[in-house]
């Protein structure tokens, strides 16, 4: 049944309708709605789990490892700056191979402090070892928290969830919020493999020394490339229960027979999904990248044939080189035989608005006689002193 | 739970304390305080616990993959988390309605410096944890840096003694007052060359309910430049001089110390040792360091009243007879 749900609220009720036995974290806006909401439901006594309010986001990523590591569901969400400084134990806990799920409400990282929107939080730990899946409504967020904890329990990943903050945590949506009955069918009780347990004690975490180090890496970079089956199979049966899809690792969407591509992540895929119907001509595809990690670098392949061009759009940057999706999604087509050509552009960055009118201007971007290697979009020189324009 | 488990876990706890949950055949140095007191820790608490242990020495000397010395389970993240990750182990733990006990161990620099904040924040929301700080004084690990715990005057690689310096010129941090100001239910000292008493506090430590934290005074030969057979002796020596104040606290409050029956000058106890080698030379700087650090112990047996009024078989001497077999050697 729908019901009118702040996009946060929504997360809390998915996440609560997972059975967490263990929930931590520490506020950070615009992540707060999400664990203020499941406070709530714990205080009412509608979700049985121990709530532990922490002192910092690094100690929020530690209480969910031991709690993982310790055999129960667990799960914490953060942002932008609280991202940051657990980054030394999200790259633990996925070395570790411990399942735990996390929201990242995305928000840009400071200086110069941003309390807004963009993605530079969740793709500066991109290369932590976790999955990644990013939401492009808060329908999607729902029905992505509840595979993220299959997909961690299954893969012995952690996996975080990403959600545009305040486009989509702080928006209020019709949502269909699952029964307990149809997430209980999807998401059976969890044993961890290697649980803490007196009764068969092991160690984890032991120092590794160059002898088998590479082993390690080799073997968690594996992990993170089988778990492409189990994004796709996760979605596929949550359809089964719900009818819905989230789309898999990447879709696609638009007439076959056009020629130019719109690749982007996140929310902004639902401003171009509207504007597609505005501005109809030329017709257009967009491909929706859901999965950041593991990069669907074949489903890109696939989807990009028989396009001339393509423009990657994206809300982060690495600074001193360019796109990060631009990057990759160039990498994963180097060496096709009639490769489409690459535009690359960040914009929205720091909260900034991204209108439908963005889309005219990306389709015209397409038709530039050289492709843009990489520009922000709606930067505003006139505002910077002439020396740094 | 299954009965056959609930057998098994009585059959567990009833090899308390025979059990060792930390193994012989680890790569600790000759002398290590720090293998010596893991191992009476481990002894205390028995099979059915679970350790979280920062980074450090003792992650480093008994984990090299592919072999563990330990006998219970064991889980190492990071260096400043260690009270964390306990703490989310408790939580689980409860949430499952399973009793095992949770020990989480550091060292000095793991918990009087950077596991601070997360030290204060398990002990604020009261986990039920006991935390132990084997306390060496400095940054072993990494070859001998000064922490926050390094006593005043003492020599490591970062405060090393010169024309200019004479070893650390800040005071060995008062974890303990810190500690104490959270009002946890249980904290206390020990050190390796105390045995029975230190069982002890770690049986008490588990048997409560909440935090309980232990502060366990653990010489490094290596570090702090004593032969290796003499471990127990300079560990006995900073009770028996005032150094290392022997106490147990509750809900902040001092309720028992270890008194001191023959108070022994602080020069016995740092003379044994390279790290206060400077100390030595006869400079009007070092005889001032020299009685600054007297002062030091004088001001822990004054305010924490360690000096023994008549023989006492808790006090520095009598709580050093081995409890299973024979009296103190010498």
């Amino acid at each position: 049944m729908l019901e009118a749900l702040e996009g946060s609220a929504a997360i809390a009720k998915a996440v609560a309708l997972c059975r967490p036995q263990v929930l931590s974290a520490y506020p950070i806006t615009p992540q707060t709605h999400i664990v203020e909401n499941l406070a709530s439901l714990v205080a009412d006594g509608q979700l049985r789990a121990e709530m532990v309010s922490v002192e910092s986001e690094f100690s929020a990523a530690s209480v969910v490892l031991g709690a993982a590591a310790c055999g129960s569901r667990a799960y914490t969400a953060s942002s932008a700056q609280g991202i940051l400084l657990m980054t030394e134990v999200l790259y633990n806990v996925a070395g570790l191979r411990v399942p735990v799920v996390l929201t990242c409400a995305n928000r840009a990282i400071s200086a110069p402090v941003s309390a807004w929107n963009d993605q530079q939080d969740s793709m500066s730990v991109r290369d932590a070892g976790w999955i990644q899946l990013y939401c492009a409504s808060n329908q999607e967020a729902v029905d992505t928290t509840i595979q993220a904890f299959r997909i961690a329990e299954r893969c012995e990943l952690p996996v975080m969830v990403c959600v545009d903050g305040y486009i989509l945590t702080h928006t209020l949506e019709p949502i269909d919020i699952p029964t307990q009955e149809q997430v209980d069918a999807f998401l059976p009780p969890y044993r961890f493999s290697r649980m803490l347990d007196p009764l068969r004690p092991i160690s984890i975490g032991n120092l590794v020394t160059p002898e088998y180090y590479a082993e390690a890496r080799y073997a968690h970079h594996q992990a993170l490339l089988r778990a492409k089956d189990e994004i796709e199979a996760a979605d596929r049966d949550w359809a089964k229960v719900c009818g819905r899809r989230s789309g898999g690792l990447l879709s696609v969407e638009g007439p076959d027979d056009a020629r130019i591509g719109i690749l982007t992540i996140g929310s902004v895929l639902g401003t171009l999904a509207d504007a597609r119907e505005e501005y109809p001509d030329p017709p257009a595809k967009l491909l929706k990248l859901r999965s950041m990690r593991p990069f669907p670098a074949d489903a890109i392949r696939h989807a990009c044939r028989g396009l001339s061009d393509l423009v990657v759009l994206e809300r982060a940057l690495s600074m001193g080189s360019g796109g990060i999706i631009g990057a990759e999604v160039r990498s994963a087509l180097f060496g096709e035989p009639n490769p489409p050509r690459v535009h690359n552009f960040a914009a929205g960055l720091g909260g900034r608005d991204m209108p439908l009118e963005i889309y005219p201007r990306l389709l015209k971007a397409a038709e530039a006689p050289e492709p843009t290697r990489f520009a922000i979009m709606d930067v505003e020189l006139q505002k910077l002193p002439e020396t740094e324009r | 739970m299954a009965a056959d488990e609930k057998a098994s876990l009585f059959e567990l706890r009833r090899a308390q304390p025979a059990f060792r949950g930390l193994e012989a055949g680890h790569l600790a140095c000759q002398g290590c305080g720090q293998a010596l007191g893991a191992r009476l820790v481990t002894e205390a608490a028995g099979p059915d616990v679970i350790v979280a242990n920062a980074t450090g020495c003792l992650e480093v000397f008994t984990t090299a993959w592919p072999r563990t010395a330990w006998r219970v389970p064991w889980i190492h993240s990071l260096f400043e988390n260690a009270p964390a990750i306990a703490s989310g182990i408790e939580a689980a733990l409860k949430a499952q309605g399973r009793l095992t006990k949770v020990v989480a161990m550091g060292g000095d620099g793991g918990t009087f410096d950077i596991g601070l904040q997360a030290l204060s924040g398990m002990l604020e929301r009261n986990h039920n944890v006991l935390y132990v700080c084997f306390d060496n004084e400095a940054y072993m690990n990494t070859g001998i840096q000064r922490s926050s715990s390094t006593p005043h005057a003492a020599m490591t690689t970062t405060s090393p003694a010169g024309k200019a310096r004479m070893g650390k010129r800040h005071l060995k941090k008062d974890l303990l007052s810190i500690i104490a100001a959270h009002h946890i239910p249980y904290a206390a000292t020990a050190s390796v060359a105390y045995p029975s008493d230190l069982r002890k506090k770690v049986r008490r430590g588990l048997e409560i309910e909440g935090a309980a934290f232990l502060l366990v005074h653990s010489p490094c030969p290596l570090g702090w430049g004593h032969d290796g057979a003499l471990t127990v002796e300079v560990a006995r020596l900073a009770v028996e001089t005032g150094v290392f104040p022997m106490l147990e606290m509750e809900r902040g409050d001092v309720v028992a110390v270890m008194q001191i029956r023959n108070v022994r000058p602080v020069t016995d106890y740092l003379k044994l040792q390279d790290r206060f080698s400077h100390l030595f030379d006869e400079s009007p700087e070092a005889r001032v360091e020299l009685e600054h650090l007297q002062a030091l112990a004088d001001h822990h047996i004054e305010v924490y009243g360690l000096r023994g009024t008549s023989p006492d078989p808790r006090d520095s001497e009598g709580a050093d007879t081995v409890r299973r077999g024979g009296l103190r050697w010498g």
